[in-house]
């Protein structure tokens, strides 16, 4: 195999503290079911799904309870062999009333899910394996929860010859796709052989970050004992630095190629997937069992026993934070997903989502006396798509929103290196946010 | 529900956040410049201390004075202290305390108040006090109270100034003890003083000015804590050895002085290490800081060499300050997936 052109890193980013000594080691462990489950319709990107079940049904574990909204929507499947108790508004995590279906376990129940095939994957046309993955429910759970068959449909006349997959697990605390490298490389490398062969791409590589050693062996040592690969695997480790999850950042350690602004990775030939979502991919077609249940990590300063959790999704999230007791009084903040890009959870009742890679919880409230920018730059050095926050930061206080976009503010891409290093604690990726929707709304106007 | 929840914090990410804070960084800067504050002291006495408390006094004073009214508290940030200590020690040892103190009320007064405070100001407060001095009182600012080490016998550490306590624009006309610096004896009298004296800075000047050793060692240490952009004190002092190397080596010998001297005398390395490298008033990007560094080294070599006075490190500063936002606004860098590295 030739080697890649890339040096294995890109220019800027930031060094925050790592915090995944408290996980890292841990294997994952099997969450017990609880009576109520909670699945909102969106929780994913694009249409809300079509519930097909009825108050008071009784539902298998992994049996289809909401048929995709369109083409940009994915299947959901009950977690838990149980009854509908209620189809009706529940609380996202983000504190809003959302659709969802609620039900609740028969606590009798063995929960087996009987396995089941749909013929060999490496042979079944491609359109019917597209249709397959949109039927398993699969979407990204980097985070951003983007259904996976909408990236696997290419455009006519577009091909993939690299298929990418993101093992870098950049965001400090988070473990989950490390323990899942490490404790089920065979489940990736099954998954990256399915999609690779879907998408007919030449090769397949894993980037993984450096301070993850074992996973890299783990993943090296799957693909020597596999032998003949139909889409040929390797692994390449890569600096250890936020943003490198970034599917752009990574595509530029791997290959040395700058995905054009405004541009798809499909652009430059190149479909990037999450090593977990390899793993929930291998689990579908080879077993039957749709995504249903995914690993989170638990962790931070407010957790008392911090694990990575095999968790059935739509679990309330109070009931994940009593099993690692993490709802002592001391509790703070509650964030879903990173610590640099996650969400705060507003609402203890909302349920884990197909998105949700951890549940952080702080017990310390951060450092909010905002200063004046004193200019120092150390926003310029995070950024890593070399945008100048800086400037950016004062236009946006000063209310010169149109101006920003000749600075590029549309190219941020918000993953908050530059308001983590900012030492006057200026919030400029809210700033940034907040900017990006006016000025969607001010084009919009236009038009 | 069985539970009430804890009132959650609810705000955006990210998170975390790094340790490096304004207040941090502007006691990194205040903690390298307390080497030059005991040098300073030990070879000119007490005079030292008393000069750069006045100077502070008046830096602070004034920043209370005109942030008071602010709900951010900005006196707690540390860069009032900082542009008091800074400026106290750019001044003559035997300067009138009224004078120190007042140029630390203009410094921060017009250097900075008026333009909206830290973080808006065009010049360097500390500087811009120091050029208000120059500029009323240029004879008390170019007189050079002698080192304590510099006769025959040790001066006694208590000793003021002839002018130290004198009452505020009641000059006295009395001729003062002054010796000259190296920068001057250099330019004017064409005798070099020896390294030695200028690296340990057992020599006439500006307080904090004369020992480069101790200077140095501040700058080590902003660079351990990356309180400073390094690129800027890269950029002056290689232009500075590179120009005059030219000028000593490809020229006139005689006339242009050592690189090594060049660099230990004279505010070069304090004006470099302390001064040029204000983030507030220098450019924000790497690349900007590369320019801004080689113009002040050049325009330092400039002033010294071929203009009328001995030492330029302050006016090439300050007109390097104004140039600045223009610099920034020029030099932008590529952004990513942009131009002509991207893919297409």
């Amino acid at each position: 195999m030739q080697r890649l052109p890339g040096s294995g890193t890109f220019s800027h980013g930031v060094h925050p503290d790592e915090h995944k000594e408290a996980t890292e080691g841990l294997p994952i462990e099997r969450m017990p079911f609880v009576s109520r489950f909670v699945l909102p319709l969106s929780q994913h990107i694009g249409a809300p799904c079509r519930p097909v079940v009825r108050p008071n049904q009784r539902v298998r574990r992994g049996q289809l309870v909401a048929e995709p909204g369109g083409f940009v929507s994915t299947a959901l499947h009950s977690p838990v062999t149980g009854r509908v108790v209620g189809i009706g508004p529940r609380r996202h995590p983000n504190g809003q009333l959302v659709q969802a279906i609620e039900i609740e376990a028969d606590p009798l129940d063995p929960q087996d899910m009987p396995d089941q095939s749909f013929g060999d994957p490496l042979t079944m046309p491609v359109p019917e394996l597209i249709d397959l993955v949109q039927r398993g429910g699969m979407v990204g759970l980097g985070g951003a929860a983007f259904p996976s068959h909408v990236k696997y449909k290419l455009p006519e006349g577009r091909s993939a010859r690299w298929l990418v997959l993101n093992g870098c697990e950049c965001e400090p605390f988070l473990t989950c796709d490390h323990r899942v490298m490490v404790e089920h490389p065979d489940r990736v490398l099954r998954g990256i052989q399915i999609v690779g062969r879907l998408l007919g791409v030449e090769e397949a590589v894993i980037g993984v970050e450096l301070n993850k050693p074992d996973a890299i062996e783990a993943l090296r040592h799957a693909i020597e004992d596999a032998g003949d690969l139909v889409v040929p695997t390797r692994v390449q480790g890569v600096k250890v630095k936020y943003p490198q999850g970034a599917e752009k950042m990574l595509i530029k350690a791997l290959f040395d190629v700058e995905v054009p602004a405004g541009k798809l990775p499909l652009d430059v030939g190149m479909v990037v997937n999450n090593v977990g979502t390899m793993a929930a991919v291998a689990d579908w077609f080879d077993h039957g069992r749709p995504l249903v249940e995914r690993v989170i990590t638990v962790s931070g300063p407010g957790v008392r026993r911090p694990a990575n959790l095999l968790v059935p999704i739509g679990t309330p999230i109070r009931a994940v934070l009593e099993y690692c007791d993490a709802l002592g009084p001391d509790v703070q903040e509650i964030v879903m997903g990173g610590p640099m890009m996650g969400q705060p959870v507003a609402s203890l009742d909302a349920p884990v989502l197909k998105g949700t890679s951890g549940l952080l919880v702080f017990t310390e409230s951060r450092d909010q006396a905002m200063r004046a920018c004193i200019k120092c730059g150390r926003c310029l050095e995070a950024c890593a798509y070399n945008l100048n926050p800086s400037r950016l930061g004062r236009l946006a206080r000063a209310g010169r929103i149109e101006e920003m976009e000749r600075y590029h503010l549309m190219d941020c891409m918000e993953c908050g290196a530059c308001t983590w290093a900012c030492p006057s604690r200026i919030p400029l990726v809210q700033l940034f946010r907040s900017a990006k929707g006016n000025l969607r709304k001010i084009k919009a106007a236009a038009k | 529900m069985t539970q009430r929840d804890p009132r959650l914090v609810l705000q955006t990410s990210p998170f975390l956040q790094t340790g490096v804070t304004t207040p941090r960084i502007m006691r990194d800067v205040i903690l390298a410049a307390l080497p030059t504050l005991a040098a300073a002291t030990w070879n000119f006495g007490v005079v030292a201390l008393l000069v750069v408390g006045s100077a502070t006094a008046g830096a602070v004073g004034m920043e209370w004075l005109t942030t008071r009214k602010r709900p951010d508290n900005p006196l707690l940030d540390g860069s009032a202290l900082l542009t008091g200590l800074l400026l106290g020690l750019t001044l003559p040892p035997g300067i009138p305390l009224w004078m120190a103190f007042l140029g630390g009320v203009v410094g921060i007064g017009l250097g900075k108040a008026i333009w909206g405070g830290l973080g808006q100001n065009l010049f360097n407060p500390a500087l811009i006090g120091r050029a208000f001095l120059q500029a009323a009182f240029p004879i008390t600012l170019t007189s050079w109270m002698p080192n304590r080490f510099h006769g025959e016998q040790v001066a006694g550490f208590w000793r003021l100034g002839e002018q130290t306590l004198a009452a505020p624009l009641m000059r006295r006309d009395v001729e003062v003890v002054t010796a000259a610096t190296p920068l001057g004896l250099q330019k004017f009298e064409g005798t070099l003083t020896d390294l030695g004296h200028t690296v340990i800075g057992t020599t006439g000047g500006s307080l904090g000015e004369t020992s480069a050793i101790l200077i140095v060692l501040g700058g080590l240490y902003l660079l351990w804590r990356r309180a400073f952009d390094w690129r800027i004190p890269a950029a002056i002092l290689g232009t500075v050895v590179v120009f005059v190397a030219v000028l000593h080596y490809g020229f006139d010998a005689s006339r242009f002085p050592t690189p090594w001297f060049s660099l230990t005398t004279g505010g070069l390395l304090f004006g470099t290490v302390f001064m040029a490298t204000d983030p507030v008033t220098s450019p924000t990007s790497p690349k900007g800081a590369v320019i801004f560094g080689v113009g002040v080294g050049v325009l330092v070599v400039l002033i010294r060499h071929f203009g009328g006075l001995p030492e330029g490190v302050m006016y090439a500063i300050l007109l390097m300050n104004t140039a600045s936002p223009l610099i920034d606004r020029t030099v932008q860098s590529r952004v990513f997936g942009r131009g002509r590295k991207a893919a297409s």
